[in-house]
């Protein structure tokens, strides 16, 4: 079975207990921080275990290259602590279930990963892909599992992504670009985490849309708009791909507002929230969240994952700010939508 | 032509009456599980006076008449068990008024669902009246007269709740006002403060009259709808979880499901819950509330919000909702029965239980389904099965199953809804001896030559 590698001592030897100290949900000093770390890592109580939202940023604020949100949630499943009430977490797992109803085009050696986001198969099509469409996969068989750390629930990831890589090695591929953070976040920081064998090259999208816009760059007509950027909690798992927001957005023209819960601040899109521990919670995050956009004068909100922009969608566009997933925006500057 | 069909053609005009065997075919069935039986006749009026007329030459010849909206109740309620007329209410459509301040419609007796919800949205869109579920072809009068549900129910009852008044075709062909309509040129009450005289109607399947005008109840229809889905793992808790959401008296509409496919429905119980504002606040205030309601229940764990993406909404949000006839087909061959019984909400997990073992025991697709009737007063629990009619082994397990669903429903303390001819005998040998003997008097004085849709109610042969 896959273990997660985590060192104790990394924890014990903190000079500045990051995990949790700049914790948005937690508000805790460093002494309390790293104490309650260490607690965790001897697998012993800690009300973290209970009060941790699962926003995954502390996967980011450790610099010292342990793993203190993967550790939470293995001791929470180990002792039982629920953080989503049973029946969300099964709909969830349910939905995961491979179900042999998986779609791959024209499958090459580099493949466009969709995930298990039907959005994408809609969304993906124009120039920005051209150079590797239509090869793509979508599909429970090749969904990368990850959500499920929001449940407390690592064993089913374990189980399954192995699968999936088989799934990905099966095809015959040599890269695959994924189009949704979790995925990428899956091969390129969770996998090795536990120790599980990724043999393709994985590549975030925001690399590729990048690299596609520099050669496009004839048909880059700027937008000149100010655009707020929703951060997804999957992006804390590749935080050195963070710095693609702002370079594809000086690529196209887009003024990203330097707003207060920007980067390592970004507020959760609220839908796991509300799902875990109902209204409150999640009311607060979004409101705190949208009024941040609206009063840093956002007249866009770009979205990097589909499921931010189906929960946050609705509420930024009732502030008069037009919710847009990048790719969309990306589209729009070459003339495209 | 016989005799009676060139009546029914003086009646009525040649081209609206049939005895041709291919007419007699679609009529002899509905799409249920029920045996067919051919009418002698198909005749489709346009007036009241009509009726009247067939109900007399009726009476003359002995000859049986059924009224009928559009054959959807699944249960065989206008299938001619004795052949006999079927009257098709089809012409008779017209939405005779709508008072907006006094919130009520007077509509004819074959108006479909449908069409009120369309009209009043083009006319008065500050009015809705409470649709139900069924096919928007499903006529009003229809839909009273088996005491059918629809969107408002939790707050206001059986759609038959719903009434301010009737005008009925009796047996004898005279023509009878119900309600303030007695009296009065408004419709504004069913019976109140008079002797209320639906009872001798409503729930009888036309075994009493024929229904040919109904007040409709309006209520407001706010400029926003939303929806939200509750779903827990623990069916022995949804009984509390309706007590607290109908506490809040913010909800619209409270349905409950659990089936095993698609997978994002399988181990869990949704409860759906409908709310509806004028404005965002309004909205959120609703929303906010509703959501505190069921906070304990989040907080132990046993139950949460799922998420409803955007993309859902449209779908559940549709009026009548699409997905009951969508799930009449998962089983290809189309067929799809239900029955319904009219429950205490505490008999929640009971249903839920039993439906899992029917659907174990004949190897069926099912689907149960419950609709919170008032705030927390009974429920209609449905237990769907799914079949394809070219399996007759599969029809027959679907039939054991239902059949099985009857004798739970009886035991179980609850009242057939739209009964089958079973479930009617069935209820008839349960029920308490004087209310029987009260409903023979009934039928016997109002329906003296037992013409009216005989087969259903038959109280003077048990």
């Amino acid at each position: 079975m896959y273990a997660l590698k985590f060192n104790d001592h990394v924890c014990e030897t903190c000079p500045t207990g990051d995990c949790l100290v700049k914790c948005q949900y937690l508000h805790l000093d460093r002494d309390t921080a790293v104490a309650e770390m260490v607690k965790i890592a001897k697998g012993e109580d800690s009300f973290v275990l209970k009060d941790c939202v699962t926003c995954y940023a502390c996967e980011e604020y450790c610099r010292r290259g342990n793993h203190p949100f993967y550790l939470i949630t293995e001791r929470r499943q180990e002792k039982g602590i629920l953080t989503a009430p049973r029946a969300i977490a099964r709909q969830w797992i349910n939905i995961g279930e491979p179900q042999g109803k998986y779609r791959v085009g024209k499958v090459g050696e580099r493949v466009l990963s969709f995930g298990f986001m039907p959005e994408f198969l809609g969304w993906i099509k124009g120039r920005l892909f051209e150079d590797v469409m239509p090869s793509y996969i979508f599909g429970q068989e090749f969904f990368c599992n990850v959500v499920y750390i929001h449940f407390a629930d690592t064993a089913v990831i374990k189980e399954r992504l192995p699968r999936v890589v088989e799934n990905f090695t099966r095809l015959g591929v040599k890269e695959v670009i994924f189009l949704h953070d979790e995925c990428y976040g899956a091969f390129s920081h969770l996998a090795p985490a536990y120790g599980i064998e990724v043999p393709f090259k994985s590549v975030h999208y925001y690399e590729y849309l990048h690299r596609r816009l520099t050669e496009l760059k004839d048909l880059i007509r700027p937008l000149n708009i100010r655009a707020a950027y929703q951060r997804p909690c999957s992006s804390r798992l590749s935080p050195d791909h963070h710095h693609w927001v702002r370079d594809i957005m000086g690529l196209i023209g887009v003024d990203l507002v330097e707003r207060e819960y920007q980067d390592e601040n970004a507020l959760c899109c609220g839908g796991i929230l509300s799902m875990n521990y109902g209204y409150d919670l999640a009311h607060d995050v979004q409101q705190r969240n949208v009024d941040d956009m609206v009063r840093h004068g956002a007249q866009v909100c770009a979205f990097n994952c589909p499921a931010c922009q189906s929960t946050l969608g609705a509420r930024v566009a009732k502030q008069g700010i037009r919710p847009l997933h990048m790719i969309h925006l990306c589209r729009k500057a070459i003339g495209e939508m | 032509m016989t005799d009676i069909a060139q009546s029914l053609a003086r009646i009525v005009g040649e081209a609206y009456v049939s005895n041709h065997p291919e007419e007699a075919y679609f009529y002899a069935r509905d799409p249920g599980l029920m045996p067919h039986h051919a009418p002698d006749y198909v005749v489709v009026p346009e007036t009241v006076e009509e009726i009247q007329e067939i109900v007399r030459l009726a009476n003359r010849e002995k000859v049986p008449v059924v009224p009928m909206g559009a054959g959807l109740a699944l249960t065989g309620l206008v299938i001619p068990l004795r052949g006999g007329i079927v009257i098709d209410m089809k012409r008779m459509n017209r939405i005779l008024s709508v008072n907006e301040t006094g919130r009520h419609a007077v509509v004819e007796g074959g108006t479909s669902q449908g069409y009120l919800k369309a009209y009043l949205e083009k006319h008065h869109p500050r009015l809705r009246h409470s649709i139900p579920d069924s096919p928007a072809t499903a006529t009003i009068a229809a839909n009273v007269m088996i005491h059918g549900q629809g969107r408002l129910t939790q707050q206001y009852g059986f759609n038959s709740d719903m009434i301010c008044g009737l005008e009925v075709v009796l047996a004898s062909g005279e023509v009878c006002c119900i309600g303030s309509c007695a009296l009065s040129p408004d419709w504004f009450s069913k019976g109140p403060p008079l002797p209320d005289l639906t009872g001798l109607f409503l729930g009888w399947f036309g075994a009493t009259g024929i229904i040919t005008k109904v007040g409709v109840k309006l209520y407001p229809r706010k400029k926003m709808r939303d929806v939200e889905i509750f779903i827990t793992d623990r069916e022995d808790l949804v009984p509390e979880m309706i007590y607290e959401l109908t506490h809040t008296e913010m909800v619209e509409d409270i349905n409950v499901f659990a089936q095993p496919k698609p997978m994002i429905f399988k181990d869990n119980h949704h409860i759906t819950l409908f709310f509806t504002g004028d404005t965002d606040e309004e909205l959120e205030f609703k929303r906010k509330t509703i959501w505190h309601a069921l906070d304990r229940f989040i907080q132990s764990k046993d139950g949460g919000f799922m998420g409803v993406a955007p993309a859902m909404k449209p779908t559940l949000l549709d009026m009548p909702q699409r997905s009951v006839s969508r799930f009449a087909d998962v089983t290809r061959g189309g067929g799809f029965e239900y029955s319904g019984p009219i429950i205490m909400v505490d008999k929640y997990p009971a249903c839920a239980h039993k439906i899992l073992e029917l659907a174990e025991k004949y190897d069926l697709g099912y689907s149960g389904m419950a609709r919170i009737i008032g705030r927390s007063h009974c429920m209609m629990y449905g237990f769907a099965f799914t079949f394809n009619r070219a399996d007759p082994d599969m029809m027959e397990r679907t039939r054991k199953a239902l059949h099985e669903v009857s004798v739970f429903a009886l035991e179980a303390g609850g009242v057939f809804w739209k009964a089958t001819v079973d479930e009617q005998r069935m209820a008839m040998e349960k029920m308490d001896p004087t209310t029987l003997s009260l409903m023979r008097m009934i039928k016997e004085q109002m329906d003296p030559n037992g013409i009216m849709n005989p087969g259903n109610w038959e109280v003077t042969k048990v």
